[in-house]
């Protein structure tokens, strides 16, 4: 197995680890050894929070499994920018086939190797939302009902960021896209429609369901080696900002990450054959605001406020808080 | 050894002694009893290690295959009508990627108005996929057809549906001579894929590929069916060098030799055809007939080379091409080019509804004798139509057609107009 070594430059936030650390905390992605699994040089935007987040997670999938693994991806924008002929970004046995597909295709290279007693090459599968929790949706559930020996990996932007920031089921609500626009009464996309993906993926029964964020990679990392240790389907569901989409500074893709954790509107949280086991707590709530502010998507809750959608989505973030406790209890 | 045996149970035995490793199947009529067997023998342990997968729907199935087949796993599925075209993205996914899947079609009528019986349709509709299509004309050559289908398949790196009859084949008990493991591993040697998912040296498989290198990527996937031209013949006499008896191929002449009109069509009607042209031949008539095995590729040149002396060619076929008329007499017609041969279209068998030898036959003589309109429709009920014709536009709501026809031609319990 060809790999890259890199060299680790510091950049002051957590997000490539900390070298002050024991060797045995850090980050993979802090590691010398660190695989690139998705090299430099590809054709992401700047601050793309799925680049950031398909390379961590498959990294972390590369050190748990000694190399021996095979992605299949989804249609969208990971696949479109890693992968233009000759320019292909990939340093591991990659598979790209449709826009719907991806978790029967990682379903078939798992039979496939089962076949062949191959037990130690371990397949995910990965795409972005729309093609997870909308086109994908019906071969991801059946997927999670065989209990098939994949990890599917959802990079969630809350849009179709490739065809040009349109609306998906994950489109938080009063969000801006093209297909949501800013107009008429409740600007934006409507409340109280959309799915929750890793609920539903509970509801499967399924060995193991996380949540992780691009601003946090220990967490992450953690949970996609966690997730190594199960056979059968697993699902993690990683919250990446998205600059183009979400009009955001490309130098806040990890602090507005981080600002989703933190006021609740994306909680952390893992589960083991649907039972919610643990949770990241929040050491300080901050109010949706500080979070919504810094996109443009949201920029006519602001222009002028729109104090009854800002309570409306505070309203979600408590609920989320209150459903998995994620604030130590005051006394 | 020769078994009074059910052509989809025949299929699947053929499917089992070819040593598949992954199916995926999901079940639509009638191409059920080839996976419910397949089923069986797998979890029986009849089929060495081999992944059988229930899979939530037709495009999860091609989908499961297509991971399988990356993965050098040799693969199986089998399909029809609705559901092809439901696996219809990946259809032509799986051709583009170059996977030598196998698939079944057990040929049926496309809705609406719905309808599980036979017809072309279905096969047809995915004609430019990129895959190889043969046509079975009985149960004895299904089986063959599918033994065939994967060395060809994995040969040229392509996929291949074998088709054959919803019903008339599936659900026929006939006699077939069932091959022996031994035979089928002396034909058919393990899969050696060109292209594969391996940590030891990661490749990146289906790509983006832009302006610049697509049109040569389709062209290669065209080379690879004219490598098939040639490839079919002689898989097909190696094919007879083993079993000792002849199948497939890319066209199966009867009667030709001199023939002035020449029957063609594809797969279990070219039975009835054959007696028909045994009937019209005692009366006098030079008659033959062509069945052709395979449809894609489009076997121009052995076509052309068969008829080329013939004056008429009637082509029987159980598709429409709606708004047109007939598919095969078009490549018919294009394989004919430049002669001044005479092709016919009778679009005959819709829906499973039977193409009578006496129909047939009636056919070929009033061809001969006045011509026939372009297309002909074989048996139809002109009167239920121009009936139903009038009605429409004589009021605005005329209600929904189906419905409307099973009254005019008085369906048992259809109330009257």
């Amino acid at each position: 197995m060809p790999y890259q070594r890199v060299k680790f430059y510091q950049t002051g936030t957590f997000t490539v680890g900390n070298r002050l650390l024991d060797e045995s905390n850090r980050t993979v992605q802090a590691g010398m050894d660190r695989t690139n699994s998705l090299n430099s040089g590809h054709r992401a935007c700047q601050g793309c929070g799925e680049a950031l987040g398909a390379r961590y997670a498959l990294d972390a999938v590369m050190r748990a499994t000694h190399q021996q693994m095979v992605a299949v991806n989804a249609t969208g924008c990971l696949e479109v920018f890693s992968s233009p002929y000759p320019e292909s970004a990939w340093q591991i046995p990659w598979l790209h086939s449709l826009f719907g597909n991806a978790p029967a295709v990682a379903s078939g290279v798992a039979a496939a190797l089962r076949a062949k007693g191959r037990k130690d090459v371990r397949v995910i599968a990965q795409g972005g939302d729309g093609a997870t929790v909308d086109i994908g949706f019906g071969c991801l559930s059946g997927m999670f009902e065989r209990n098939d020996d994949v990890l599917y990996v959802c990079y969630d932007n809350e849009a179709y960021m490739n065809t040009g920031v349109q609306r998906s089921g994950s489109t938080p609500p009063r969000a801006w896209t093209n297909t949501t626009q800013a107009v008429g009464v409740d600007p934006g996309n409507p409340m109280g429609i959309g799915k929750n993906l890793p609920r539903i993926a509970m509801a499967h029964g399924i060995p193991y369901v996380a949540t992780a964020s691009v601003a946090d990679l220990h967490d992450l990392e953690a949970k996609v080696t966690k997730a190594m240790n199960f056979r059968g389907a697993r699902y993690i569901h990683i919250h990446v900002p998205c600059p183009l989409g979400w009009k955001s500074d490309p130098a806040h893709t990890i602090k507005v990450a981080r600002l989703a954790v933190e006021s609740g509107l994306f909680p952390l949280i893992e589960a083991e054959g649907g039972e919610v086991t643990d949770r990241t707590p929040i050491r300080k709530q901050v109010p949706v605001e500080q979070y919504l502010e810094l996109q443009g998507r949201f920029k006519h809750l602001f222009h002028p406020r729109d104090e009854r959608a800002l309570e409306a989505i505070q309203a979600i973030a408590d609920a989320n808080i209150h459903r998995y406790q994620l604030l130590p209890v005051k006394a | 050894m020769k078994h009074h045996i059910e052509g989809s149970q025949a299929v699947a035995h053929a499917i089992a002694l070819c040593r598949p490793e992954v199916m995926a199947c999901y079940p639509i009529s009638p191409q059920t009893h080839i996976v419910e067997t397949l089923s069986r023998k797998v979890k029986a342990g009849e089929i060495g290690n081999c992944q059988f997968l229930n899979v939530e729907s037709e495009f999860g199935a091609l989908s499961v295959l297509i991971g399988a087949s990356a993965m050098g796993a040799r693969t199986y599925t089998a399909t029809t009508s609705q559901g092809l075209l439901f696996m219809a993205e990946a259809v032509y996914n799986a051709a583009g990627l170059g996977l030598p899947i196998v698939m079944t079609i057990a040929n049926r009528a496309i809705g609406a108005p719905i309808n599980i019986w036979n017809d072309h349709s279905d096969s047809m509709s995915m004609r430019d996929a990129g895959w190889i299509q043969l046509f079975a004309e009985d149960n004895q050559e299904a089986v063959d057809l599918h033994i065939q289908a994967f060395r060809l398949a994995e040969e040229l790196s392509c996929p291949v549906m074998v088709c054959m009859d919803g019903y008339i084949l599936t659900h026929a008990y006939e006699v077939v001579d069932l091959p022996t493991q031994e035979q089928v591993d002396g034909y058919l040697p393990a899969f050696e894929p060109v292209q594969v998912l391996d940590p030891q040296d990661p490749v990146s498989i289906g790509a983006m590929v832009g302006p610049e290198a697509f049109a040569e990527v389709r062209y290669l996937a065209h080379d690879k069916h004219l490598r098939a031209l040639e490839a079919i013949p002689r898989l097909s006499q190696a094919f007879q060098d083993i079993f000792q008896r002849r199948s497939g191929g890319l066209l199966k002449a009867y009667h030709t030799d001199e023939a002035e009109t020449i029957l063609l069509a594809l797969g279990s009607v070219n039975g009835t055809i054959k007696d028909a042209v045994d009937d019209l031949r005692k009366e006098g008539w030079p008659v033959g007939s062509l069945a052709l095995c395979a449809f894609r590729p489009f076997p121009s040149h052995a076509l052309r080379h068969v008829v080329q002396d013939a004056k008429r060619i009637i082509v029987f076929e159980k598709d429409l091409a709606v708004g047109k008329g007939g598919i095969v007499s078009s490549d018919v017609k294009m394989a004919l080019r430049g002669l001044p041969t005479i092709v016919d279209t009778v679009i005959a068998g819709l829906g499973g509804r039977p193409i009578p030898k006496a129909s047939v036959i009636n056919t070929v003589k009033q061809a001969c004798l006045e011509g026939l309109e372009e297309p002909h429709f074989l048996d139809l009920n002109w009167d239920a139509i121009n009936r139903e014709l009038t009605r429409q536009q004589a009021q605005r709501r005329s209600g929904p057609t189906a419905e409307n026809i099973l009254r005019e031609i008085g369906a048992p319990g259809a109330s009257p107009i």
